[in-house]
């Protein structure tokens, strides 16, 4: 399966908002894709799709050609907007729950990760900084050997420095079989490590394409690019 | 090390900076290139860009690449001095350019450049 990602005509149907509208999207495998959109334009509905959290109104999403269900759960780690884990867990209890849960969680990339951010795994998450929790969750989030990441705004709440380093262990944690898809408004931190950008706005796709193409015909950033089309 | 603006397709950047590395002697001829993967984590990009740009130098002969041992600059010093005479002429073009923007002709931007020289000696 060459995509890991496909959406055929996906349509998704909220009371009174049309959420997304007949979607059609393929994301190929060995991709870095940020899904770029204003505020409320899909973006989230897209990724939840994907998870399985909610069900297409009509057409298709597929993870791997498969629907999503447990087959896929296996191979999508996923980085919500906001957090679910209990706030009375330690970061150590916290890597015990992902180990029991997954499969495929590396628990030795996750104990490296929290070493270089300078994260204690003793610390309960309650008595952590906004930044900090996000960290964590994303360590958590990156130590699965999934095949497609889903991070729905991985960086909004981590200082530059922090943000670097995400980043940085986004590229290092590359490999040719997994794809990941960053949902975020950070387009000027985020560019340089994407391959395509996905622009979507009130539930369709705008323009698909690669970083250093809308670079080579337009000779501007993705991120002035942006502010360009979606200038309010 | 690397200095990539955001206005211009980033491999062409990468191509241009490693090209720089090579002509002074940070990756001498004959050396052995880190990894893609590193390359790529040093200058923050994504690793297919980095593949992208050394393929690329790999076709322009500057870069070759052993099968199981990794990818190495060329041992042809010819070829670096000539690239190196290549960027070396792209400046001098784009100062001459300038200080034509600025009305000097050819012969009184040579002889500002010497008698500036001889005022640091």
């Amino acid at each position: 399966m060459e995509n890991i990602l496909e959406c055929q005509n996906l349509v998704k149907f909220f009371p009174g908002c049309l959420a997304l509208n007949s979607v059609n999207l393929t994301v190929p495998r060995g991709k870095i894709v940020g899904l770029l959109g204003p505020n409320g334009s899909g973006k989230s509905t897209l990724i939840k799709l994907a998870n399985g959290l909610i069900t297409p109104t009509s057409g298709k999403i597929l993870i791997n050609g498969m629907e999503p269900g447990i087959e896929t759960k296996k191979i999508v780690s996923y980085l919500p907007e906001r957090t679910y884990l209990n706030d009375w867990m330690t970061v150590n209890n916290m890597i015990e729950f992902f180990c029991d849960f997954y499969e495929n969680f590396n628990k030795q990339k996750a104990y490296e990760m929290l070493k270089k951010l300078g994260v204690d795994p003793a610390q309960r998450l309650k008595t952590m900084s906004k930044g900090t929790k996000e960290k964590v969750q994303l360590i958590l989030v990156m130590s699965r050997e999934a095949e497609l990441y889903l991070l729905d705004e991985p960086i909004g709440g981590v200082d530059p420095a922090a943000r670097d380093y995400i980043l940085d262990t986004i590229i290092g944690n590359y490999n040719e079989n997994a794809s990941i898809i960053i949902s975020t408004h950070l387009i000027s931190d985020v560019e340089k490590i994407l391959d395509g950008i996905i622009f979507i706005n009130k539930g369709s796709i705008v323009l698909t394409s690669t970083v250093d193409d809308i670079r080579e015909h337009e000779n501007k950033s993705v991120d002035t690019l942006f502010r360009e089309v979606f200038k309010c | 090390m690397w200095n990539l603006k955001s206005d211009r397709p980033i491999y062409s950047q990468l191509i241009e900076q490693i090209e720089l590395m090579i002509v002074s002697g940070i990756y001498p001829a004959g050396a052995k290139l880190p990894s893609v993967r590193d390359l790529a984590g040093d200058a923050s990009v994504n690793p297919n860009t980095m593949q992208r740009a050394l393929a690329q130098l790999e076709n322009d002969g500057l870069l070759f690449s052993q099968r199981t041992s990794g990818r190495f600059v060329t041992e042809d010093v010819e070829k670096i001095m000539k690239t190196k005479n290549s960027l070396a002429m792209g400046l001098i073009n784009e100062f001459i350019e300038n200080m034509s923007n600025l009305g000097y002709d050819r012969n009184q931007t040579i002889s500002l450049i010497e008698n500036t020289a001889e005022e640091e000696k």
